[in-house]
């Protein structure tokens, strides 16, 4: 390392010295605020490039960092963080949407810019360290520090009601993090060692108890996923968070949830994940259905946003039960094709919020005409979320519908079958929001004189639209970066399998 | 001899062009459209389609001195675990042949569009939207070309949706017009959602064909046909009925072709390129394709053979009832399709790919000449009565009562061959030519799938025959309605024929639906020659003369009744009821009603789906799983009732003390040491 400091550490923690310069900002230097955090978050994206040029996807421990730190009843916990498959694009997906997020919140966010983009920016190190920390305990904290700086996003700059949505949002997740917590403690203590690749050689050490510790995780990363029924605070703290929230909420924070299943169920727990593969995907089935016909609706844009995403992360949670290469890749680019989508979404649903100050679809109609920019952007990304084949998020539905189909752990073509009329329902919802919003006549007055998007905002969207066709069109990239990491995994669940049958 | 080889093989690389010479149109009218002005726009676009014209008839060279045609891969799609998808394009025969109708077709259309447009955008009030028309127009030219060029099914599948899409943009075009000014906009996402219906099935036929065949190559898969349908017959049969399903959303066939009639609130030229003569034939360029898993299940070559003949025939009946002139030809369009499907069915490929030819020619004839009609009556509505707005891309129906100044209306028409004389012979040929009379195109191709029939399955022939028997008998009542007989308003009185961009591509058009038979011609057979390169063709095509003169007989009978109830005595006026209104009773207003299918749709599936998700998002979603939850953080709270002096109210001491509670259990922990 040329520079003497592990690249990963860095980044990780090099939004801290954003944080450290606003905090000596005088209050009224708004712009300054905002153009530090941005700037601090495009270097952070920048580091994020040059770990993805020293990574290598056959490397489990890339970049591997382990400093002892503390010891907790005489278990070492220790400092450690690595990148591989699993993680690099969630990192990346991290870094990209950050900078994105910020620019969003230009003329959003007036009041006490100072505390936002500190809370921003301490946001980024929790979500960096979650993806990164090898360490169960390290992961643990990480995990639960990305909650202080929501809480207070959604708490403070959010909308009416957003007390209710940011204590219902603090507690589901802390609730479900209180059992890992003690399935945390509880490995620690019986193998001796926190870290997860140790934790994972030594799995047969508390084999016996797999399954109540694949729940105890389980369920924290559930809540957080959402995988239905534990969905209903994600529709609250949406509608209440403001726009730059809502793009990490969706872009990055559901995607924790369903990496810690990644992380640590299926590698901890095979037979265990093997096991519960079925009701997983029952789970996810009814995420992608229910998500859908709810979505369908729902009368607020920013609802029926959030609903869509219980009905995408279905699609991810079955790809990653199918537990084959295709179902597990095809769940990791999903995750990544979701957060620039959603992502993508709630930026367009803030533009147009920030005009007319609601997100009622009745108070629309025939936007495209008024904002012809601003309509096809909003086609191009509709469609993406939609699963356009071309676009982005038909990849990632594909393969894992085609995983699920010919899962041996699934072992029916009925789960894939039946989430296949997600694809109905997801035409029916978004095409219902595209067209009671855009198409049509015009007929509130305060539609008409309505201003396009600026070039700041255009520039917010360029970015998600390019990857939207990229990822459509030439995935391989990406999925190069997953798969070897997704051959190990798999590898290891079907050799427990193995012993399961 | 190396030499030629070498500029064959050249040639065939330049298949990708078929695809990305209209994407350069798409780019360079989007970055350069707003200052060349309409012209500027309407060249770029039409030399595009042209250009992937002028790339399929040199791959067709290239194909004469080379059978077997080329793989051209391009680049690595999509690998995963044993999926390995590239972008790579198919030439062969099939392939070409349908790049060549669908780029020709669409050359023809794109020009026609610029005196089209002009028009329709000043009449809509938006001439800006020029633009956005042609880079459409553009996109489904690419889409179409990645649809029959592919090389696998997901490929396929892009341009399966990619066309649907287009088709959804186009179809709300004016997306602010129509009934109650949603109308159009209803269409188009009727159009998507019934398509995307069809796209479940076909994506579930693909799901089975890679974990049964290991790949999703066209070649790989066929070769492995016969060993599967040994083994495994149930799931062969499974693939052919749920690519069957998709089929019948993309080629517009009983159940899911509600959408099409609806479709023609977009544009005309839209509805003759994408609505009539190229996109909806992809679902039988679909099954000509995979013919093999076809004909390695006689169980599902009876259920396509079956669902074309019956739709042919329904579609026909509606047909008969409907006044609206380009409704007439969509459910004309429904029913000609079914002609298609049906000859698959029966192992008759060739004339399926003969008669989506030559349907092609004149279908988009009648379209783009119903267009001109419509012109001329929108011309005759503001020379009559000035500037009484009306909107001919109305997507409304008009069962009952009749709108006076609907252009689009044959009530409202009568007598316009003497006004528009060049559109009423282009129209009178492209109308012999779908109702089978010889020597016209559709004579031929018809007589084709009939003579199938008549060797395959005889029920199925005397449906065919009587949907034929229709076909001539509605075209016959549409061409009296329109061009004979006096005005019947001020529109039709002082209609005007269109400008020569129009009438020009008719012409051509007009030309290929008379000699278009000859590509298959009886006795020559070089369409069967051509194709055999690529399809199994299992007995060669009969040319039967008592099936070809009893055809003949039918149709012209056909028409002699038409005319012996529409002609011979003319609609009075356009409040006038139909001639056959009275004698068939009921049955008539079944068929103007379309036997309801609609209503039926919106009562089975659509409002009960309203209603189920309604119940799930507030009583279920809101009500019992939220209240649960809510229910159980109540509950916490009163279990902390009994720490009352720490219940503050705030939501943040809350979250603060389960905090201060897990660091405490930390620092107990770590305290062990």
């Amino acid at each position: 390392m040329e520079f003497g400091i592990n690249p990963l550490v860095l980044m990780t923690f090099f939004p801290l010295v954003g944080v450290l310069v606003l905090v000596f900002l005088a209050p009224q230097q708004k712009n300054a605020m905002r153009w530090t955090a941005l700037g601090t978050s495009l270097v952070t994206f920048a580091i994020s490039l040059w770990v993805l040029f020293l990574f290598d996807p056959n490397k489990a421990d890339n970049l591997l960092v382990q400093i002892p730190w503390f010891r907790l009843a005489g278990v070492p916990i220790q400092i450690l963080m690595g990148v591989d498959g699993l993680s690099i694009l969630m990192v990346l997906l991290t870094t990209f949407l950050t900078p994105i997020a910020i620019l969003s919140t230009w003329k959003a966010v007036e009041e006490q810019v100072k505390g936002f983009m500190i809370f921003f920016l301490l946001l980024e190190v929790g979500m960096l360290g979650v993806f990164l920390a090898l360490d169960l305990v390290l992961f643990y904290i990480f995990w639960e520090f990305t909650l202080i700086p929501m809480y207070f996003l959604i708490g403070v700059w959010g909308g009416k009601n957003r007390i209710y949505a940011a204590v219902k949002f603090f507690l589901f997740t802390m609730a479900g993090s209180v059992l890992m917590l003690l399935a945390i403690l509880y490995l620690g203590l019986q193998a001796g060692s926190f870290s997860q690749p140790e934790l994972v050689a030594n799995r047969s050490l508390f084999a016996g108890s797999q399954l109540l510790l694949f729940l105890a995780f389980a369920i924290a990363f559930a809540i957080k996923v959402p995988v239905f029924p534990l969905h209903t605070w994600l529709p609250d703290a949406h509608v209440e968070a403001p726009t730059a929230g809502s793009v990490i909420l969706a872009g990055v924070l559901l995607k924790m949830g369903a990496y810690g299943f990644l992380r640590f169920n299926l590698p901890l727990f095979p037979q265990a994940s093997v096991q519960a593969a079925p009701v997983m995907a029952v789970l996810a089935i009814i995420g992608i259905l229910y998500g859908g016909a709810v979505a369908f609706a729902q009368k607020d844009i920013k609802k029926l946003v959030a609903y869509s995403s219980v009905a995408h992360l279905g699609f991810v949670m079955l790809g990653i039960f199918a537990l084959n290469p295709e179902g597990l890749s095809g769940g990791i680019l999903q995750m990544v094709n979701h957060g620039i989508s959603t992502g993508a979404l709630f930026l367009l649903v803030g533009m147009i919020y920030e005009r007319r100050h609601t997100r009622e679809m009745s108070e629309y109609g025939g936007l495209w005409k008024a904002m012809p920019i601003f309509g096809g952007i909003s086609l191009v990304v509709v469609l993406s979320s939609m699963g356009l084949p071309g676009l982005n998020g038909f990849v990632g539905e594909f393969t894992i519908l085609l995983g699920a189909f010919g899962s041996k752990v699934l072992g029916s073509p009925w789960f894939a079958g039946i989430a296949t009329l997600g694809v109905i329902l997801a035409a029916a919802y978004l095409l219902k929001m595209f067209e009671k919003t855009f198409l049509g006549p015009i007929t509130k007055e305060e539609n008409k004189s309505l201003k396009d998007l600026n070039l700041r905002e255009i520039i917010t969207m360029v970015p998600l639209l390019v990857l939207i066709f990229w990822l459509g069109i030439y995935p391989q990239p990406f999925f190069n970066l997953i798969n070897p990491a997704v051959e190990q995994l798999v590898q290891l669940v079907q050799s427990a399998a193995l012993v399961l049958h | 001899m190396l030499f030629q080889e070498a500029v064959m093989n050249s040639t065939f690389s330049l298949v990708p062009l078929v695809v990305f010479l209209p994407i350069l149109g798409i780019l360079l009218n989007w970055l350069f459209g707003k200052r060349l002005g309409e012209k500027g726009i309407g060249s770029i676009a039409s030399l595009a389609a042209g250009g992937s014209f002028v790339v399929s008839v040199l791959l067709a060279l290239a194909l004469l001195q080379n059978h077997e045609g080329a793989h051209i891969p391009l680049f690595t799609w999509i690998s995963v675990g044993n999926l390995d998808l590239s972008w790579v394009f198919r030439v062969d025969t099939l392939s070409v042949t349908m790049m060549l109708v669908v780029s020709g077709v669409s050359t023809l259309i794109h020009v026609y569009s610029i005196g089209y447009m002009h028009e329709d955008v000043r009449h809509q009030g938006e001439p800006k939207r020029f633009r956005r028309f042609f880079i459409f127009m553009n996109l489904f030219v690419a889409a179409m070309m990645i649809l029959v060029s592919a090389d696998n099914f997901l490929m396929l599948f892009v341009g399966w949706e990619g066309v649907g899409l287009c088709s959804y943009l186009l179809i709300g075009f004016w997306f602010e017009k129509g009934e109650g000014g949603l109308g159009n906009a209803k269409a188009a996402k009727k159009a998507f959602i019934t398509n995307r219906i069809g796209d479940f099935g076909l994506l579930i036929a693909i799901f089975l064909i890679f974990w049964n065949f290991g790949t999703l190559n066209f070649a790989q898969v066929f070769e492995m046909v016969p060993s599967v349908a040994q083994t495994q017959p149930g799931v062969l049969m499974a693939i052919t009925l749920f690519m069957l399903l998709g089929v019948t959303g993309k080629s517009a066939q009983i159940p899911l072709y509600v959408w099409l009639p609806d479709a023609m609130a977009g544009p005309t030229p839209v509805s003759a390129l994408i609505h009539a003569a190229t996109m909806v034939t992809a679902g039988v360029y679909l099954m000509v394709r995979t013919q093999v898993m076809y004909m390695a299940v006689p169980g599902a070559q009876q259920v396509v053979a079956w669902v074309g003949a019956i739709t042919a025939l329904f579609a026909g009946l509606i047909a008969l009832g409907q006044f609206d002139i380009k409704k007439v030809l969509a459910y004309s369009t429904i029913s000609q399709l079914g002609f298609m499907v049906a000859a698959v069915g029966l192992g008759a490929e060739v004339a399926a790919i003969f008669h989506l030819t030559t349907h092609a020619f004149f279908k988009a004839l009648l379209f783009l000449s119903a267009g001109s009609v419509i012109l001329g009556m929108e011309h005759g509505l503001e020379a009559g009565s000035h500037g009484h707005g009306s909107n001919h891309t109305d997507g409304s129906n008009h069962t009952d009562g009749i709108h006076h100044d609907d252009p689009q209306d044959m009530r409202n028409m009568g007598g316009i061959r003497k006004k528009m004389p060049i559109t009423f012979i282009v129209y009178l040929i492209g109308a012999l030519a779908l109702a089978g009379i010889a020597p016209f195109a559709g004579f031929f191709s018809k007589d084709e799938i009939l003579v199938a029939a008549n060797q395959g399955n005889m029920l199925i022939f005397v449906v065919l025959v009587v949907a034929a028997f229709l076909t001539a008998f509605y075209m016959g009542r549409q061409v009296l309605m329109v061009f004979f007989g006096d005005a019947r308003s001020d529109a039709a009185k002082h209609a005007k024929e269109s400008s020569l961009l129009v009438t020009v591509p008719l012409m051509i058009l007009a030309l290929l639906s008379v000699l278009g038979g000859g590509l298959n011609f009886p006795g020559v057979h070089t369409l069967e020659y051509w194709l055999e390169h690529t399809l199994e063709i299992p007995h060669a095509t009969e040319f039967i003369v008592p099936i070809a003169l009893g055809s003949l007989a039918v149709a012209l009978v056909a028409i002699f009744l038409a005319y012996l109830v529409y002609g011979r005595k003319p609609l009075a006026s356009a409040k006038a009821a139909d001639p056959l209104a009275k004698p068939l009773g009921v049955f008539f207003r079944w068929m103007n009603q379309k036997f309801l299918v609609d209503e039926l749709y919106q009562a089975v599936v659509l409002g009960p789906y309203k209603k189920l998700a309604d119940f799930f998002a507030y009583p279920v979603d809101q009500g019992v799983i939220d209240g649960l939850v809510n229910g159980m953080g109540s509950l916490t709270v009163s279990l902390a009732g009994a720490l009352r002096k720490l219940q503050t109210g705030f939501a943040r001491t809350y979250a603060l003390s389960i905090f201060v509670g897990i660091i405490a259990i930390l620092v107990y922990l770590l305290t062990r040491i």
